[in-house]
């Protein structure tokens, strides 16, 4: 049987052909992201069922041994060490997201009322800290709080910590870290809702004797939604897995999820059990972010 | 004709669905050498779909394109002598006004001095040889326009079809351009063919109209004859104002709620309706001899060159010279000519 | 009251600048100081930047953090512009362009470190087929890749998006060959896009820490790896100095990219 034309933009051909040619196109980029990321990421989730040998190996067996002890069963009893680092994480994005849009909010309707000449290098300031290495950044807020800067001498001088130490391990400069690290993934896009704000409504509803809550909650979140749920997701993710700010300016004391399956691949050599918590990382971030996404609000990344 | 074939265009029995959705329900039509057609509708009616078939951009479901007595419905755009002026004028951004008029040539690897030749005629023809080296962001609407015509026509097209060329401009220069595309038609001898869904546009440019509506080819004539004689309610309301009045056949002519009208001829039918236009209800003082009605001013509308004027009964719209002095409320007497008057078919 | 407000707007933004810039100019101010330790300013000096060039072990991570980033950026411009042309040029049903639409959006949600602990293990399981996947720069160069295809992709993609189907339905009826049309058309309209995937990639490279700090081997250290080990033994005005190094890199990459990206 022949089988039928079509024109597909322009040019006669046949639907077989048209999916071959296509097909040779995704091929490069569909083995890619199949071999090293779907195909991974199945083998991770069995992995988490899998067993850890006394070398460090893994035995392939099925067991819920490392989720039983992720939820703080172990033969001796039951703690919640790890439940407390989980709940700690969720709670350290939350906060870290929430004050990012309390201040990104002031911070790029001030850029987006800038003169349009100026309003180019103000984007800058922003992207600058965006693709610049976090540990550098982090590295610097470690170097800031060192005991003999004046961070921690008035730290000291209040009586917060003891005279001649540094500001961190604390959970104070684990958050000015993911705060000022994280800020610029929410920033960022929220700015290009921001700059297209129809600021007719929001006159309309000032004229109207809305409070300024009012206003905000109904004539600008709506129009900024989209540039916010981007942003939300930018942030949140990371700072729901990020281990370089809780390692340098945490310390043991203040341990995140990503410290602990960062652990399991380093010293300790439990990939199973790292899994385990990867998988409870991966849960907790996508229900996180039905919270946020519950508007149904469909969302281009880029 | 000199044992030349004509290079005219038949289309039979197109039809085109997209998927559940039917797009043309069998169109036949035939478009003569050097004429202006137009397929005029409104959005939705198909129109453009038309256009693109005979482009070679969308094939068919079912049906035929026969070009100077070649069945060319299976070569795509590439091997017809068919060329298309695109709605957004799809102009290459990247390439010098030069360069995009001279693509064409280029693609089929004519010889450099013929290029150059050709390219700078047709440039000289639509007066854009000065802006040759120019981008194509570099020019108003109208310079664009004329450059994706250009580019067109340097191919030397049996057919030039045009995309509602005028949407992209403004309303001011949308009349000028309407008449210098009548002209440089008349002047090539081309045949165009396009689309649009401005009447006013499709009676300025176009030897023959077909009005389409849901797929379909209404009607099709002479710009006079569409408008003077339309042949059912959506194109006689389509195409201008029409006053449609309810009518019931009577002999030689039909007994209406406006009184008894005169016709020509008998309509087909039993129940109806007649159609006249505005401009052809003679307004007076005294009664006409034949299709005389006694009417009430209701409204009046000052248009510059003429009044337009609302009467009752029947809610009917007349439009008249300015000289005349009316107010609201007057009295007056209307003649419905029976020559006006157009029997429906619905 | 309306002036109020901006007031408050503005400070607030400029304490949050402050916040950005604060920790890098401090660092940047002692990297330029004498003394080695403390709160104190001893005299200006470029010692310690001079010094980071006889430090092999810098210029080694230097060395890879450029080859790693370039190959990198090299290959995953490829793969990402026909993976994009793929999706966006060719008529699939609904379902394979939804599926395609997870695959390209999946590197991008994911979090990096389950990323990288996934590779961890698929690298130690190719091991066993073969030695190309003993940690180092291919695994850590694989692992860069992973994550750019899709930036690239979805960059080229919203090019090839605005490009639109009515230029090349355009250059068809101006009688253009498949050929033809790649080169004269589509190749020249999607440049910029390519170009601005292949910058995205780039600086996502430079900017990576977790998926570099799990594939890399022992001989594979870049710069922010070299930092961070470094950041643990303490802190030196040499590593002041290379942080400000990397940061003012990064600020003419930036300048640079948002210079081309708004010419176009």
């Amino acid at each position: 049987m022949k089988e039928s034309s079509i024109l597909w933009r322009g040019e006669m051909t046949t639907r077989r052909a048209l999916t071959g040619r296509g097909m040779s196109f995704l091929s490069g980029g569909m083995l890619w992201l199949l071999g090293f990321l779907i195909l991974p990421s199945l083998i991770f989730i069995a992995l988490s069922f899998a067993e850890r040998g006394v070398y460090g190996e893994v035995i392939w067996t099925f067991s819920l041994e490392n989720y039983r002890r992720l939820a703080g069963f172990s033969s001796f009893g039951w703690t919640p060490d790890y439940l407390l680092i989980l709940g700690r994480s969720v709670i350290v994005a939350f906060v870290t997201t929430s004050v990012a849009i309390l201040l990104s909010y002031p911070l790029t309707f001030f850029i987006a009322s800038r003169p349009e000449r100026s309003r180019f290098m103000w984007l800058v300031i922003i992207i600058i800290p965006f693709w610049t290495n976090i540990v550098i950044r982090t590295y610097a807020w470690f170097f800031l709080f060192s005991p003999e800067f004046p961070f921690a001498r008035i730290a000291a001088f209040l009586g917060l910590i003891p005279a001649g130490t540094s500001l961190y391990p604390s959970a104070f400069a684990v958050y000015v870290g993911m705060i000022s690290d994280y800020l610029p993934f929410l920033a960022l896009p929220l700015y290009s809702s921001v700059e297209r704000l129809d600021w007719s409504l929001v006159e309309a509803a000032q004229d109207l004797y809305a409070s300024r809550i009012r206003v905000f909650m109904q004539a600008i979140l709506p129009q900024t939604a989209p540039g916010l749920t981007v942003g939300i997701i930018l942030t949140f993710v990371p700072t729901m897995a990020t281990f370089v700010v809780p390692d340098l300016l945490g310390g043991a004391k203040y341990m995140l999820v990503g410290n602990l399956i960062q652990q399991q691949f380093g010293a300790s050599r439990d990939w199973p059990f790292g899994a385990a918590i990867s998988m409870a990382l991966m849960l907790m971030t996508l229900f996180s972010m039905r919270i946020y996404r519950r508007k149904g609000k469909k969302v281009d990344l880029l | 004709m000199n044992g030349q074939p004509e290079k005219n265009l038949v289309i039979r029995d197109i039809t085109k669905s997209f998927g559940s959705v039917t797009a043309l329900k069998t169109v036949n039509q035939e478009v003569r050498q050097g004429e202006f057609f137009t397929l005029l509708g409104p959005s939705g009616c198909g129109k453009t779909t038309l256009l693109r078939i005979i482009a070679g951009l969308e094939l068919p479901t079912t049906g035929s394109i026969i070009l100077t007595g070649k069945d060319i419905t299976s070569l795509p755009a590439a091997k017809r002598q068919v060329n298309t002026v695109f709605q957004s004028y799809a102009l290459f951004p990247h390439l010098s006004i030069f360069e995009n008029v001279a693509f064409g040539l280029r693609s089929r690897k004519f010889p450099e001095a013929e290029v150059q030749k050709r390219v700078a005629a047709t440039l000289d023809l639509l007066e854009m040889g000065a802006m040759r080296d120019r981008g194509p962001d570099q020019l108003s609407g109208g310079q664009r326009q004329r450059v994706a015509i250009a580019r067109a026509l340097v191919n030397e097209p049996d057919i030039l079809l045009l995309d509602e060329p005028m949407s992209a401009l403004d309303a001011k220069l949308r009349a000028q351009v309407q008449e210098e595309l009548r002209r440089l038609q008349r002047r090539l001898g081309t045949t165009f063919i396009m689309v649009t869904h401005d009447q006013a546009e499709a009676l300025v440019c176009s030897d023959r109209i077909a009005v389409m509506n849901a797929g379909e080819i209404i009607q099709c004539g002479t710009p006079e004859e569409v408008y003077d004689f339309p042949r059912n309610r959506f194109v006689a309301e389509f195409l201008g104002a029409a006053n449609l009045v309810h009518a019931r056949r009577a002999p030689g002519g039909v007994e209406t709620e406006i009184g008894y009208l005169k016709l020509n001829r008998e309509p087909d039918w039993l129940e109806g309706l007649v159609a006249i236009r505005p401009e052809w209800i003679k307004v007076g003082a005294v009664k006409p001899e034949l299709n005389g009605v006694h009417a009430t001013i209701q409204d009046i509308v000052y248009r510059g060159t003429n009044f337009d004027l609302a009467v009752s009964p029947g809610a009917m719209r007349v439009r008249t010279n300015a000289f005349k002095n009316f107010k609201i409320g007057d009295q007056v007497w209307l003649e419905l000519p029976p020559n006006e008057l157009v029997v429906l078919e619905d | 009251m309306k002036k109020n407000r901006h007031i408050v707007i503005q400070s607030i933004s400029f304490f949050t600048i402050a916040m950005l810039y604060l920790p890098l100019f401090g660092v940047a101010v002692f990297s330029v100081n004498s003394a080695k330790y403390g709160w104190v300013w001893k005299e200006f000096t470029l010692k310690w930047y001079t010094s980071l060039f006889s430090n092999e072990y810098i210029l080694a991570a230097a060395w890879n953090t450029l080859v790693l980033a370039v190959v990198s950026t090299l290959i995953s411009t490829l793969i990402g512009t026909l993976f994009a042309i793929g999706i966006s040029r060719f008529p699939w049903g609904r379902k394979t362009d939804s599926f395609l639409d997870i695959l390209l959006n999946f590197p991008v949600v994911i979090p990096d470190i389950v990323m990288a602990g996934s590779l961890v293990v698929v690298f130690a399981l190719l091991r066993s087929v073969s030695d190309l996947f003993e940690a180092g720069l291919v695994t850590m160069i694989i692992g860069h890749i992973t994550f750019q295809i899709a930036f690239v992709a979805l960059v080229v993609r919203s090019r090839l998006v605005s490009i639109g189907t009515d230029i090349e339905e355009a250059a068809r009826d101006l009688f253009a060959s498949n050929w033809y049309l790649m080169r004269r058309i589509m190749l020249p309209l999607l440049l910029p896009g390519i170009v601005a995937g292949a910058m995205l990639a780039f600086t996502l490279s430079l900017d990576d820490f977790v998926i570099s700090f799990f594939t890399s081997g022992p001989d594979s250290q870049t710069l922010p790896l070299y930092i961070y080990s470094a950041v643990r033994r303490g802190v030196t005005p040499q590593i002041h100095a290379l942080s400000t190094l990397v940061v003012f890199i990064t600020v003419i990459l930036v300048v640079a990219a948002e210079r081309i990206s708004r010419k176009n």
